[in-house]
């Protein structure tokens, strides 16, 4: 690894730093901020000017895509089905309730997530950490919503992995997630992190969401009475999706 | 009380098994006579190609309506791969990750009742994603916001035509010509 790479307590100081920026300042920020040093890669990736608002009742961003049975297979809501075999690792079922803004379910929504496998590899030609591949997992599983606005995924844990963010960081065990909402405005991209883990505070990608109680709803709970007997361990994951719903109802004109 | 929003995250290097599919830029149905293409590269602050940023587009239909269709990422049940668009359906919807160079290619109809197509732009380095619009109109844009913009700032949300129904639009995170990204709330 190369010498020039920031060190951890290099990082970790950042990280205070901008914790204490944050709560100094006395907003409350819900997203992280797009230009966060700690994360590197984040540099060069961040607007410089400020966003534009758009005020504007008849944007077509709050309308939005739609999805249905034909996008999603039945078993793919199961990362563990489909492959030759049973993956390695610790079978989980990750679950909770997509809601907006307002508490409403956002009922018939395409989730979809990705993940690294229980030895922290992705099945990705990019992934160059030399952890085993799994041929049985591929990471990659998506659902819809039920009407109570429901998502439900069976899977293994992901593994921690390594980075080239800084010496010696290592991503804590996360499941991304995708969600769409009523509106384009709600889309939402994000990353779903185990309780306990004990790599949540040197993580600079966790930690760039500035405010404690909106970092606290990026981890799941572990839900015991979830926990079917002999089969897998239950994580309950509820989502609110910010930004406003859709104005008008669905295929409506002006 | 109204529940408080989950936070956005960065979208990583490692979707790409997960969220774009072989078609997903080809929104127009297959052969529509009206087709256009919109092009672009996206660029960072140093003004070099992002190879793994994920943009994706919405749109009304050409008749203005907003409803949009399923079917932008079609499975198939037998291999649990892509099965693809079905070739007919406008669903409105775009999903394209830029290639080695930072570029990516859509291929669509035009919008009705708007002039815009809506853009969000996901990247590994980028916390929370990002929107902007490719305006498709030569510049003659009515909204205030955005006759409001200094002109060389309002450049960066129009497209630029090259040819018949092909229109180039880039995208800069940061810096020189950095685009005009849009808050909603």
């Amino acid at each position: 690894m190369p010498s020039n790479l920031p060190t951890q307590q290099g990082i970790s100081c950042e990280i205070d730093q901008q914790a204490k920026a944050y709560a100094a300042s006395g907003a409350v920020r819900h997203h992280p901020p797009r230009d966060y040093p700690p994360y590197r890669s984040s540099l060069l990736r961040h607007p410089r000017q400020p966003l534009v608002p758009v005020r504007d009742p008849e944007a077509a961003e709050l309308s939005g895509p739609v999805f249905g049975a034909t996008d999603v297979t039945e078993s793919d809501a199961d990362l563990t089905r489909g492959q030759a075999g049973e993956p390695l690792g610790e079978r989980i079922t990750v679950t909770g309730r997509v809601l907006d803004r307002a508490g409403r379910p956002v009922a018939g929504q395409l989730v979809e997530i990705w993940q690294a496998n229980a030895c922290g590899r992705y099945a990705h030609r990019r992934d160059r950490h030399p952890a085993p591949l799994d041929p049985h997992f591929t990471g990659t599983g998506r659902c819809l919503t039920d009407r109570q606005g429901r998502y439900c995924f069976t899977t293994v844990k992901p593994g921690a992995y390594p980075w080239h963010n800084h010496t010696g960081a290592w991503r804590p065990s996360h499941i991304h997630f995708s969600l769409f909402g009523t509106a384009f405005t709600q889309r939402l991209v994000t990353q779903m992190y185990f309780p306990g883990d004990p790599l949540l505070p040197y993580d600079p990608i966790l930690q760039s969401v500035t405010d404690a109680t909106a970092r606290s709803r990026l981890v799941a709970a572990y839900d015991h009475d979830l926990s079917t007997a002999g089969d897998a361990l239950g994580y309950r994951w509820d989502i609110v999706l910010d930004g406003p719903a859709a104005t008008r109802t669905e295929g409506s004109r002006p | 009380m109204s529940p408080l929003p989950t936070p956005s995250q960065t979208v990583g290097p490692f979707y790409g098994c997960a969220l774009p599919s072989p078609d997903g830029h080809r929104v127009a149905p297959a052969g529509h006579p009206q087709a256009i293409t919109v092009h672009g590269y996206v660029r960072d602050g140093a003004g070099s190609p992002v190879p793994d940023a994920l943009l994706e587009f919405w749109q009304p239909a050409p008749d203005g309506s907003r409803g949009g269709a399923p079917g932008s990422l079609r499975r198939d049940p037998a291999t649990g791969g892509h099965a693809g668009r079905d070739g007919v359906t406008f669903t409105g919807f775009g999903r394209v990750a830029t290639d080695a160079d930072g570029h990516y290619v859509l291929h669509t109809l035009p919008p009705g009742g708007v002039p815009y197509l809506s853009v969000c732009v996901f990247a590994r380095g980028l916390l929370h994603h990002l929107f902007t619009r490719a305006y498709l109109t030569g510049g003659q844009v009515a909204e205030p916001w955005l006759a409001a913009l200094p002109a060389e700032r309002r450049a960066t949300l129009l497209t630029r035509p090259e040819g018949a129904g092909v229109h180039r639009f880039d995208i800069r995170l940061q810096g020189e010509k950095e685009t005009v990204f849009l808050a909603f709330d």
